[in-house]
């Protein structure tokens, strides 16, 4: 009988007891884009093991490096919260020199990322190391507690973006890191979400395939900030796509006016509301009490599909 | 044959750099210490180093980058000053945490507010609780001396901690003078190829660095710090015999200058050193009994030699381009450390003078020993004192 091939490689970086929460997303996003650097890196220099990982301070290092455990069965160096892409570019320089072949992954979370580590980025991407830059988005400061990040969508509760008779929650909209980074015409930027596992490992095989810098920031859900059962992670996720609150995209050499789209309906109408999205999460509780916010929130969803080119309709 | 140059201290540092072969550069622009990335990019573009020079966008990256590459296994070297350490600072403590042997030269300038860009220690001495190694160079000869040295002594096994080598801001990093350019051979032989035990990020054997320490593991990790920068002590005494070996020229922890038979001496550190010399030179031929000590090493603080040195004299004027609010200078502090369980010990004053590139002049001096005089013969009255200081504009 003949054996199916697994669609995505066997070989694992991110071992098993690791210290995150039952139901993490963030801790599927390392298990895949790990799995799909080394698959391209066989690809490429003939050796699936020739990458190493620069990863900034937040919930998936905290999980994944307590002293004397490690979780990871790759080179991996944690240095601050700011920087995991400053060190990239050290570790690519370093390599460079020492003639070793391969790629380095950065890894931040949105905090790590949108926020304090946006310069780093900016400047790894500017001076077009060879590195994947890779955003895991949770869309809050999950690693200290729930707080809100630039990158915490609107109207979602946090532990400093509280509901309150004078706060619909977070009230301002998501930042659009992705063509902040895609503005750097980089070779390659993409947007993923764990919903759509095989999209995402795609991506991040062709993020690391190409010569020179990429980013790909993916949608993972946190079932303590978002309030979510842990079984459910994997369908919010996958809502998040449907509902065409989270768009899949690829932007290639900083192309604006040739940007590619995944999982988008050929009438432009998503047929799944937001509110099913919503629902399933407790940060977005109150907003069912004040529609007017869902209603902002689908106008800037619709907002966003504009800037990147689609006219849609949301249900 | 070794090479004589007229260069700047921040020519000579670039020098050192290039000589000492790291195989990975980050730096970014400050003044007044501008001058090293530029001259080290200049080497790197006409092949004359082969490293790789990374054009960070901040000084913290460019520390971070270091770390990056340092923790990666290769030689590794920057440049600062002022704010773009203060920018660095976070990153200080976890180059040292992690023991990745980094060389930084600094142009040591003032800290801001009010900005300004001249010389004193303000930003290197803020930065002595990282666990960094710490020198301070009197002439460019020993700017370019002391990176080389500080190479060696960071990446001695029995110490892996990094390094900062600080010479004053334009008083040295823009003024010429002659440096002998030691042979390339005999920089090979002294340092030789900087290989890794501890850091390396390697695919063939991967290891996690940088992991998070609970209450159960950080204490130990913290004090292997300060094991590392205790054995410094020794190790820094044998590189400074092998150094003399090698190029000739003799390197103290403090050096010390006329101080036999000294009532009082006056102990500073860096291009000071050269002024408080000559200075004593001038008050010996006036018959008055004072000597000059010169502060080479300040982490790990010279705590025995200056033990010794106390014993010599019955003052101990500090002088210091450096303040610690609510105390007085980090020398003075230091120095009471190392003193506070002595039977015998000398009047420690404390002078705090030169701050923001103020000139130091011999008149200042004339007044630090008078005060000293003044204390001997009267008794200590104050301990701390600004000299200098224009209080018709305060």
């Amino acid at each position: 009988m003949a054996v199916r091939k697994p669609p995505i490689t066997t070989r694992e970086y991110w071992a098993p007891g690791h210290a995150a929460c039952a139901g993490c997303g963030p801790a599927i996003v390392m298990k895949l884009a790990t799995k799909a650097f080394s698959e391209a890196m066989e690809a490429k220099y003939g050796d699936p093991n020739a990458f190493a990982i620069a990863h900034a301070t937040g919930c998936m290092e905290v999980v994944s490096g307590v002293f004397p455990y490690t979780a990871w069965k790759a080179p991996w160096v944690h240095v601050a919260f700011e920087n995991a892409a400053a060190v990239a570019s050290g570790v690519e320089a370093a390599w460079k020199k020492l003639g070793r072949k391969g790629k380095i992954l950065a890894i931040g979370g949105d905090g790590g990322t949108a926020d304090i580590g946006m310069q780093a980025l900016s400047g790894m991407l500017e001076r077009r190391h060879n590195a994947v830059y890779l955003m895991y988005d949770n869309e809050a400061y999950m690693n200290t507690g729930i707080q809100r990040s630039s990158s915490t969508p609107y109207g979602a509760w946090t532990t400093t973006s509280p509901p309150g008779k004078y706060s619909i929650g977070e009230d301002k909209p998501k930042k659009i890191v992705a063509l902040i980074a895609a503005a750097h015409q980089v070779p390659y930027v993409a947007t993923a979400s764990i919903g759509d596992p095989l999209d995402f490992y795609r991506k991040m095989k062709k993020a690391a395939s190409v010569d020179g810098p990429a980013f790909v920031q993916v949608l993972a859900p946190c079932v303590p900030g978002w309030r979510t059962p842990p079984e459910k992670t994997i369908e919010i996720a996958k809502l998040a796509i449907e509902t065409g609150i989270w768009p899949l995209f690829e932007i290639e050499n900083g192309d604006f006016h040739n940007i590619k789209f995944q999982r988008f309906p050929k009438d432009g109408k998503f047929k799944k509301p937001i509110e099913e999205y919503l629902k399933l999460q407790g940060r977005f509780k109150h907003l069912f009490k004040r529609p007017e916010a869902i209603e902002e929130l689908k106008n800037q969803t619709k907002e966003l599909w504009r800037i990147l080119g689609k006219e849609v309709e949301l249900p | 044959m070794p090479m004589r140059k007229v260069m700047k201290g921040n020519e000579a540092a670039a020098w050192a750099a290039k000589l000492a072969k790291p195989k990975v550069i980050a730096a970014f622009p400050i003044t007044p210490s501008t001058l090293v990335p530029e001259k080290i990019s200049e080497f790197v573009a006409d092949g004359e180093l082969d490293a790789e020079f990374i054009k960070v966008e901040s000084e913290h990256s460019a520390i971070s980058a270091c770390v990056g590459a340092s923790a990666a296994g290769v030689r590794t070297f920057t440049a600062t000053a002022s704010q773009g350490l203060a920018l660095m600072h976070e990153i200080l403590f976890i180059a040292a945490g992690m023991r990745l042997p980094i060389v930084m030269a600094i142009g040591n300038r003032a800290l801001s507010a009010p900005i300004n860009i001249w010389n004193d220690w303000q930003d290197t001495i803020s930065e002595r609780d990282t666990g960094w190694l710490q020198f301070y160079a009197e002439n460019n000869q020993e700017a370019l001396d002391l990176i080389l040295a500080a190479f060696k002594v960071a990446e001695d096994e029995r110490v892996l901690l990094p390094a900062m080598v600080g010479f004053d801001a334009f008083i040295l990093t823009h003024t010429v003078e002659p440096v002998e350019i030691p042979d390339q051979e005999v920089v090979d032989e002294f340092l030789g190829e900087y290989v890794p035990k501890h850091a390396y990020l390697d695919p063939e054997r991967p290891i996690t660095q940088g992991a998070l320490g609970f209450p159960a593991h950080y204490m130990e990790a913290r004090y292997t710090v300060w094991e590392a920068m205790e054995n410094a002590r020794e190790v820094i005494k044998e590189v400074f015999e092998e150094f003399e070996k090698k190029f000739g020229r003799k390197y103290h922890i403090i050096e010390e200058y006329r101080t036999d038979d000294a009532e009082i001496i006056l102990v500073t550190m860096g291009s000071l050193a050269g002024t408080v010399k000559e200075f004593v030179d001038k008050k010996r031929e006036e018959g008055v009994k004072i000597g000059a000590a010169k502060i080479t090493v300040y982490r790990p603080f010279p705590i025995e030699e200056i033990k010794a040195l106390a014993k010599k004299a019955k003052v101990l004027a500090l002088l210091e381009k450096n303040i610690s609010f609510g105390i007085g200078g980090a020398v003075y502090t230091d120095v009471g450390r190392a003193l506070i369980n002595e039977k015998e010990k000398p009047i420690v004053l404390d002078f705090i003078l030169g701050l923001g590139g103020r000139d130091v002049t011999f008149e200042n001096l004339e007044e630090v020993v008078e005060i000293a005089r003044k204390a001997m013969d009267e008794g200590v009255k104050e301990e701390v004192y600004w000299i200098g200081l224009r209080k018709e504009i305060l």
